[in-house]
């Protein structure tokens, strides 16, 4: 089995910049925050987030942000919650949240809370059980939880459950690895996880190791790097991560590299992105392999990073 | 008649001759900058001008689809397009239309199912069937889509429509029984739809539908956790219902794959289940010869032979055995 090509994927999301014309590069202008949070919270996982200046990041994320409070994805962009947290998420990473004015963010985000406790992603009103997370763990960094309704956001959340232990998008939607965690998250930063049936949520979660290794999202369906993340974070939320195999799930994640020019994909042999180098790699985290920083599994942020900000350390 | 094909020189049409375009800013040195293509370019530079100026013109529209075309993804164009929607009083069903190649191309893109909603609001009930043949168009190309379940279940709620649902979901079971959000489907109609009466009117039928696809393919993971679902909140009648019990013991006694008939009757048995013989002596051949011998709880011996039988989940086997009371001999 190979090993994690660290400095190749470094590489990898340095180069990201040079690559020129690209169909992604032209899909990503508009979720650019995403792909920044992504690429620089790898960085930061391997080690290597130095490798980059700071000031210029910042500079960037602050003309993003609008007169509501949210940030969007890009310059000349419209705000959404996506993007909001992300932004949140990378100045915490370069210890800058202070250049914020964390009431003007903690209104917008409150602003888009609904009568149901449920939260709309933007003024357009989309709801899905992703938003609540979006909204608690943006507020949590802010330390501005007390600004929503937490008992009805809780409840909220606690409606999109299912028989099967999981969480859908709304109530009544199928059990999905990516809400699940969504849902655990919120769950847990607010101190509600005993809305979950630990026990049987972590069997659905560990039935989502197929033979090769790798995590499915819903059953029935491929394996993808991008569900390490989502499975194992849950799982570990819920203290049950010992019932996948580890060992395989490693050696799934370590050969979908690109050995050559760094970059995880989805998929052994699939094309990268950064998307899933930074879930490849924050999945190695949770697996504690060597030499990685380890990522806390609710605000998914380096464990130095929230201690940072909750204990002042 | 692809758009795609007919991407507008703006640049050189005399029709923009009086709009100055807004070049991208990308900011100083950009983290993950993006390298545009020269239409893309120009697309969204007099894009950013006509949305900069609040225009809310046909060209405008139309300069909405151009940049919609060359990337779906951007939600502040289809944003923009909705306020011109609203503004030039523009026909929603003809929205619809334009909407639906757009959709084939871009089954996953949120943004294309966020305006589909916007537009069905705006349509109400009488948009309820539109909206349901064309999630099943969606679904028809990928039974999984996540997005196409998503708005349904919403027009179903918002819009009606429920008449046909349960039908619906037996013809994706047909094609696919092992198609977990159609078994999901199933179970929103069971539970939500105003006309069946709710999960104990339509228990029996359910029942008798699970089991028939248990037998078909005792290793599919859906069913047996639906066949659980359907005594939600009601776990006396889950351990004392006879069809549960008999469908472990006919799936233990046929040559097939056992994990879920062991799972479930473990399940039953930590419920109280009293298991007579008939199961023990099931249970007993499935035994693998080097695993640990016969133990005269039963529990265990499932468990035994699970740990050995989905080693990859053995920590959690061993897991439910540890969690079992220890064995006392009556």
């Amino acid at each position: 089995m190979g090993e994690l090509v660290v400095d190749k994927h470094v590489k990898y999301i340095l180069s990201v910049e040079k690559r020129k014309d690209s169909f992604e590069s032209v899909v990503l202008e508009h979720l650019r925050m995403n792909g920044a949070y992504w690429g620089l919270a790898t960085l930061d996982l391997l080690g290597k987030l130095d490798a980059l200046d700071s000031n210029e990041v910042i500079e960037w994320i602050m003309k993003c942000q609008h007169e509501s409070g949210g940030f969007a994805g890009n310059i000349g962009h419209d705000p959404h919650m996506l993007y909001t947290l992300s932004a949140v998420q990378v100045l915490a990473l370069f210890d800058k949240l202070n250049v914020l004015d964390a009431d003007k963010v903690a209104n917008y985000i409150s602003g888009l809370q609904n009568e149901d406790g449920s939260f709309s992603g933007d003024e357009w009103g989309e709801v899905d059980s992703r938003f609540s997370y979006l909204a608690i763990c943006c507020l949590s960094i802010l330390h501005c939880l007390d600004k929503i309704n937490m008992e009805k956001a809780v409840n909220y959340i606690a409606s999109c459950k299912n028989v099967d232990g999981g969480f859908g998008c709304t109530p009544g939607g199928e059990s999905h690895a990516g809400q699940i965690f969504c849902c655990v998250g919120a769950l847990a930063i607010t101190g509600s996880l005993h809305h979950v049936d630990k026990d049987l949520l972590g069997w659905w979660l560990c039935e989502r190791q197929v033979k090769s290794g790798g995590l499915n999202g819903r059953p029935e369906k491929l394996p993808d790097v991008c569900y390490s993340w989502w499975v194992l974070s849950s799982l570990i939320m819920i203290d049950r991560v010992h019932w996948i195999n580890k060992d395989k799930l490693v050696k799934f994640i370590l050969n979908c590299q690109d050995t050559e020019n760094g970059g995880i994909s989805d998929r052994p042999e699939d094309a990268v992105d950064v998307y899933h180098t930074y879930f490849g790699v924050a999945g190695l985290s949770l697996l504690e392999y060597p030499g990685l920083k380890a990522i806390d599994p609710a605000h998914a942020l380096p464990v130095d990073v929230v201690n940072r900000i909750f204990f002042q350390k | 008649m692809d758009a795609e094909e007919h991407i507008l020189r703006l640049s050189q049409d005399p029709e923009w001759a009086d709009l100055t375009p807004i070049p991208q800013d990308d900011g100083p040195n950009p983290v993950v900058p993006i390298a545009y293509k020269p239409d893309f370019i120009e697309t969204m530079d007099y894009f950013r001008a006509v949305y900069k100026a609040n225009e809310f013109s046909p060209r405008a529209l139309q300069l909405t689809h151009q940049a919609i075309l060359l990337n779906p993804g951007n939600y502040t164009v289809w944003h923009f397009r909705r306020l011109i929607l609203d503004a030039l009083g523009i026909d929603l069903n003809e929205e619809l239309n334009f909407m639906l190649g757009i959709s084939e191309r871009n089954p996953k893109n949120y943004q294309i199912w966020h305006h589909r909603r916007w537009i069905a609001e705006k349509l109400g009930t009488d948009a309820a069937s539109k909206e349901l043949e064309f999630t099943r168009r969606m679904l028809s190309l990928d039974a999984k889509n996540y997005h196409a379940w998503s708005h349904r279940q919403w027009v179903l709620q918002a819009l009606g429509g429920w008449e046909n649902e349960l039908d619906y979901c037996h013809q994706l079971l047909e094609e696919d029984v092992f198609n977990n959000s159609a078994w999901n489907q199933r179970y929103f109609v069971v539970t939500r739809s105003p006309l069946l009466g709710g999960l104990e009117a339509t228990r029996e039928s359910e029942v008798k539908y699970t089991i028939e696809a248990i037998l078909g393919n005792p290793g599919n993971e859906s069913p047996w956790r639906y066949l659980r679902g359907l005594y939600k909140n009601d776990p006396k009648s889950w351990i004392s219902d006879p069809q549960v019990s008999s469908v472990c013991l006919k799936v233990l006694s046929a040559e097939a794959n056992h994990v879920f008939a062991l799972s479930t009757l473990l399940d039953l048995l930590s419920h109280g289940f009293q298991a007579n013989q008939e199961f023990r002596d099931a249970v007993d051949s499935l035994r693998p010869s080097n695993s640990d011998p016969a133990d005269s709880d039963l529990a265990k011996t499932i468990c035994s032979i699970l740990r050995h039988v989905d080693p990859m989940r053995v920590n959690y086997w061993t897991w439910r055995k540890s969690k079992l009371p220890s064995a006392v001999s009556v």
